[in-house]
């Protein structure tokens, strides 16, 4: 049951950018809100999958040598797909990412699987670590998205969670609420981590 | 005069690490000890003035004039890796003293957004040449700035005590919010 580990190992021992400290810059820029961060997600999702089988595929091909090179010719020709695609139907959320869009070329991630594991192993495997980690970037993403949208904004997914009375953090829905939301999630993290082991050992 | 707002603008407005959200990972992944981070800076102004002249070209000479600007990304990030490759041979021939302290940061230069990000902001702008030198430049300093100020800080890091689940990242991108936080001051300026 191999496909099943490292399908969940995106979740739990491998989570970006949480466990893996990689792709901070998408990570920190579109999160202002939920919609964004999914939207992100599922972009580098497609193109992590999509350039995971391809690499599998070609790796007896790719001449060591010029590997980097090559994987991040194929990674930029899925981003360019992302990109036109974005822009002919979802014009809106294109609008909003920006140039975040491009920049999935290089989000380390990308690569950072694309060389640790699909450079390796076969494309069924190749497949699951890439759909595995980019759900659990897009999981990540939704989830500061939705602590910065709420106290930000006072929205989630557009709808008014705390009524008229309610006055926006404006700190969050800006850079330093970024920083510090991404620093206080991985804090809470590593406390409960922590706190399990021990309860584990006790 | 709408130069030296740029210039304003792109070191401490819109600094690119803190406020744009570009090259974040160098700035965690370099910034524990002063030396590096020096060294990715001076790393960075290099490469991010080079890089963004030659893909201003590109795009100007060789994307617009064929309708090829769909093929943007790709073409941005191929002529990056030639040129961090081919920058770190001619130095490791030409500067070898440079090369000694530069050497181990270029490449991972190639994978920094903040170069390519850059690039992409003076294409989407719409700069003119000058702009876009003078922009690229100031970009680089910002993003210079803010390491070393954020390496100096992290230095403190090591003689203090910090919470166990808050020690590195953790604390580190805290920090980071509230250096961001300070730049934000800066709002009034430009």
């Amino acid at each position: 049951m191999r496909i099943v580990k490292e399908f969940t190992k995106g979740f739990t021992t491998q989570l970006p950018p949480f466990r893996l400290v990689l792709g901070l810059c998408p990570t920190l820029a579109v999160t202002t809100t939920v919609e964004n961060g999914i939207g992100m997600g599922m972009a580098a999702t497609f193109v992590l999958v999509c350039s995971n089988v391809l690499i599998s595929l070609l790796r007896k091909l790719i001449p060591p040598k010029v590997r980097i090179a090559c994987f991040i010719v194929l990674i930029a020709s899925f981003v360019v797909i992302v990109e036109l695609v974005m822009k002919a139907f979802f014009f809106q959320l294109s609008q909003s990412l920006g140039i975040f869009i491009p920049l999935i070329v290089v989000n380390c991630i990308i690569l950072g699987r694309a060389e640790a594991f699909a450079a390796k192993n076969p494309v069924h495997l190749s497949a699951a670590d890439g759909l595995g980690v980019g759900l659990g970037f897009t999981l990540s993403l939704a989830v500061l998205g939705a602590v910065r949208e709420i106290l930000g904004a006072g929205t989630f997914l557009g709808h008014s969670v705390f009524g008229n009375s309610f006055e926006p953090f404006a700190f969050m829905a800006q850079a330093p609420g970024a920083f510090v939301g991404l620093g206080a999630l991985l804090f809470i993290m590593n406390a409960y981590d922590r706190f399990r082991s021990r309860v584990r050992t006790a | 005069m709408e130069l030296v707002l740029l210039v304003i603008g792109a070191i401490l407005v819109k600094n690119i690490l803190l406020m744009k959200y570009l090259g974040n990972c160098p700035f965690l992944g370099v910034s524990k000890q002063m030396e590096t981070a020096v060294g990715m800076s001076m790393a960075v102004v290099f490469t991010m003035t080079v890089a963004s002249v030659i893909t201003w070209l590109v795009s100007r000479s060789i994307l617009i004039p064929f309708g090829l600007e769909y093929l943007r990304t790709i073409a941005f990030i191929l002529v990056i890796a030639a040129l961090v490759q081919f920058v770190e041979i001619f130095m490791k021939k030409t500067l070898p003293a440079l090369y000694q302290a530069l050497g181990i940061f270029l490449p991972l230069i190639t994978t920094n957004c903040a170069i390519l990000g850059v690039a992409i902001i003076c294409v989407d702008n719409d700069y003119n040449f000058v702009e876009m030198v003078v922009f690229a430049i100031a970009s680089a300093i910002g993003f210079g700035l803010a390491l070393v100020l954020f390496a100096g800080i992290r230095e403190r890091f090591r003689i203090s005590r910090i919470p166990q689940p808050l020690q590195d990242t953790a604390i580190a991108l805290i920090t980071a919010g509230l250096m961001s936080l300070a730049f934000l001051g800066f709002k009034g300026l430009a």
